[in-house]
């Protein structure tokens, strides 16, 4: 009843494009941007931000990263970390390196570092498909962390491989305290995940679409495969390089190479896995969901009062079951429930 | 179904009553987050070291608590994750007053917290692990490796293994190889290793194992073909079993491998079986029994408190090592109360000041029911780690016996030059002037 779009009528090329065709949409989206903007600025604890929010943010922007690659462009990947890797050491050594380098400018050519690395590796996408795929991406991962850890200058020779992240100023402006560092990040996954929306819907976005549903038609009606996988693994290893500076420089603080490990490579693939493959909006419900479960999960387990070996292992064994009940309910993922629901909403009282 | 429910319930209130029974009594306790780990690939150590820090807390709270001082504990399991230690890092922090002294047990979460901890002001100790170059305490105010870190282990190792071979100048010409988890932690040492090498004229082999480590044929096959005099296994979890089995089977012996701390627990041999007969390690702690194991068995125990599910397990290493680390904090948490008030719940920053004054020698050892079970600690702001002494153990097929009776010291000298060397570097990184901070 409420949620209906009866009377809103389109009556140009430019309202009929945009992103959120609906006006109640529009009104939620606005008022979300609202509270994450300026209410939880306000209200938050520095526990919600740097324990909570921010983690989320980044690996939302790292799931969509990821689902750029394999949502929309179809080539399965298990290299996450490694861009987001890439993307952390490479902004630390630009910060280290060149003098007065500006942060924003060291993530941004981190992320294109990552975009380089990922177009190197998605080279083998071009012959193989699928399941091999997602095994030659394994080597991404290996190679990359391995790298770091045996070349000494790309953690400027630091005995353990650790790096530790420098101070993120911008404008003679520090982001020190969580609040601010959250303001940093939320502003970066907004921009980067606008950016990421407007181009699943323009011809970049559709020759992906085109060659994840079959890559043979797409070829024949004229999309060149070689150059729309690889700017496919150029953006997406772009998304996860800027995941990992923020990652490195406004989550951990310090870093070592294996914190990039194959765990958090598969931790988001589960995330687009939940959330929904192909769909922005299921990067950021799947990040919440394997991000923020657990934590809420072992609040409500540690409450029971029970020992502790025993609601450490129920924390885990209920996280799984809900993994599982959400998979067979809804195998589209979370987004997929969204949009039936908004279906519903919009028939609601009338089904018929 | 029902019942479970009811019961379920009933668990959330008593759990209610506690807190809030906890809250009003709250001022005389002192605050400890554990951010414990007791599911995942490292349970067992983690399940052993908070099971030896919790019955020791319960021991000292039994016996009246630190000068009526009680302390009290929350658990947050970490999974051993880095992201998961910060979120339970950062919400136990604030609770109970403040967390007073924290200890993650993962160099992960230590890195990850590293810079929180100085901002929060709450102090962190590394036991046997994390930044070897914290032990600096002007550049790292808040971190304390305490009793010793990973370089001055390694030292320790080589002067060892120097006395093995009839004396450090016999080491020219041997070939040692170092076996490591292909990690920030394997690679902890190299920098000691290579000085070494260096100085003593041995040739230093670096094979490295891919976590977790299950396979290591090739790597053994090629420490069967170098044919070293002595093998350095740097390993963890499950690679210490592996490599000891795969030892051997390709015939190496195992009484020339000569494990770190973290590869010397009964979990990591009793699963390789026949073939741990005769494999050394490192340690901080004396295997044997101590009057305060006979304590905990009697008071915390006998009193049906004991955290540990099998009661075999005390006084087993990794307990052992949760008892000492209990130990170091609750005599720093004593330190602080004889300068800022006895009787007095101290702050995070009072720690800091007991952790960066401990003095545990033998005498007060040996009234703590530990003596010889730890060597003597003594820090300052210079040395946050203050010892730097090791054992060596060996596992008889049974029980982990010392093979040296007094504690072995490396090239404390040389270590000293290093931290100093690397902690200047961070200090310049992160524009920190070196200084001791004011009591």
């Amino acid at each position: 009843m409420i949620y209906r779009e009866a009377g809103q009528f389109k009556t140009s090329y430019l309202e009929d494009g945009q992103i959120f065709p609906i006006r109640q949409d529009r009104i939620a989206v606005a008022l979300l941007l609202l509270i994450a903007f300026v209410v939880i600025p306000l209200a938050a604890t520095p526990y919600f931000f740097s324990a909570i929010l921010i983690p989320f943010l980044i690996l939302s922007l790292a799931a969509l990263g990821l689902n750029i690659l394999t949502g929309y462009a179809g080539q399965l990947s298990l290299g996450t970390a490694a861009f987001m890797a890439v993307g952390a050491f490479a902004s630390y050594n630009f910060m280290l390196r060149v003098e007065g380098m500006p942060v924003l400018l060291a993530f941004v050519l981190g992320g294109i570092c990552a975009a380089a690395v990922g177009i190197v590796f998605g080279l083998p996408s071009l012959r193989i498909r699928g399941f091999y795929l997602a095994a030659s991406t394994l080597a991404t991962q290996f190679f990359v962390v391995w790298c770091l850890t045996k070349v000494p200058w790309f953690t400027n020779y630091s005995s353990s491989g650790v790096i530790t992240a420098q101070q993120v100023e911008i404008l003679g402006f520090t982001f020190d305290t969580p609040a601010r560092k959250y303001l940093l990040v939320l502003s970066i996954v907004c921009l980067l995940a606008l950016a990421a929306k407007n181009m699943v819907r323009s011809t970049v976005g559709r020759s992906w679409m085109a060659v994840r549903d079959m890559d043979v038609a797409a070829e024949v009606i004229g999309f060149r495969l070689m150059r729309t996988k690889l700017t496919a693994f150029a953006v997406s290893s772009f998304y996860c390089g800027v995941a990992g500076a923020l990652y490195a420089y406004c989550y951990l603080g310090t870093v070592e190479p294996e914190a990039y490990n194959l765990d958090l490579s598969f931790r988001i693939l589960f995330m687009i896995i939940i959330g929904g493959v192909g769909s922005i909006l299921g990067s950021f419900l799947g990040a919440g969901f394997i991000v923020l479960l657990p934590i809420l999960l072992s609040f409500i387990v540690h409450a029971t009062g029970l020992p502790n070996q025993v609601t450490s292992n129920l924390e885990l064994m209920v996280f799984g079951a809900l993994i599982i009940f959400f998979l067979i309910v809804e195998p589209h993922g979370l987004a997929r429930l969204w949009q039936i629901g908004k279906e519903k909403l919009r028939l609601w009282p009338f089904p018929h | 179904m029902k019942r479970h429910i009811t019961r379920l319930l009933a668990g959330t209130v008593v759990a209610a009553a506690t807190a809030i029974t906890s809250i009003t009594a709250s001022a005389q306790e002192q605050f400890v987050p554990l951010l414990s780990y007791r599911v995942g690939p490292y349970a067992s150590g983690g399940s052993g070291i908070f099971g030896g820090v919790i019955d020791y807390f319960n021991l000292v709270n039994a016996q009246g608590g630190i000068n009526g001082v009680k302390i009290t504990w929350e658990e947050c399991e970490t999974e051993y994750n880095a992201a998961r230690g910060v979120e339970c890092y950062e919400r136990l922090k604030k609770k109970g007053g403040g967390a007073t002294v924290v200890e993650p047990l993962s160099t992960g979460i230590a890195y990850g917290i590293l810079d929180r901890v100085a901002v929060d002001k709450v102090p962190m100790t590394t036991m046997g692990y994390g930044r070897s170059d914290a032990a600096n305490g002007k550049v790292f105010p808040y971190v304390f490796p305490l009793i010793t870190n990973y370089w001055n282990q390694a030292a320790g190792m080589i002067k060892y293994l120097g006395e093995q071979a009839g004396g450090m100048d016999k080491l020219k010409g041997k070939k040692i190889v170092h076996l490591y988890h292909d990690s920030a932690y394997g690679k902890e040492p190299f920098p000691v290793f290579e000085a070494y090498e260096k100085q003593l004229g041995f040739q230093l082999i670096k094979i490295p194992v891919a976590h977790p480590g299950n396979e290591q044929n090739s790597q053994w096959l090629q420490i069967r073909r170098e044919n070293p005099d002595y093998v350095i296994l740097w390993g963890w979890g499950v690679m210490n079993a592996v490599a000891i089995k795969t030892a051997a089977r390709v015939g190496y012996p195992r009484e020339k491998m000569l494990g770190v701390w973290w590869a010397g627990s009964e979990e990591d041999v009793i699963p390789a079986g026949d073939a741990a007969k005769g494999y050394s390690t490192m340690t901080f702690n004396t295997p044997g029994n101590y009057p305060v194991l006979d304590e905990i068995r009697k008071k915390v125990y006998g009193a049906g408190k004991g955290n540990l599910a099998d009661r075999d397990r005390i006084g087993s290493v990794y307990h052992m090592r949760g008892i000492t680390a209990a130990i170091l904090w609750t005599e720093a948490i004593r330190k602080a109360q004889d300068k800022y008030g006895k009787g007095k719940v101290m702050t995070g920053e009072q720690v800091r000041w007991g952790l960066e004054n401990l003095n545990l020698d033998d005498k007060r050892l040996r009234e703590l029911g530990a003596l010889g079970m730890l060597p003597p600690v003594k820090t300052s702001c210079e040395d946050h780690e203050g010892s730097g002494a090791v054992k060596v153990q060996t596992w008889d097929g049974k029980a982990w016996k010392a093979v040296t009776p007094n504690w072995v010291i490396g090239d404390r000298a040389m270590i000293r030059r290093m931290v100093e060397e690397s902690s200047a570097k961070y200090a310049a990184e992160k524009k920190i002037t070196p200084a001791c901070l004011p009591g």
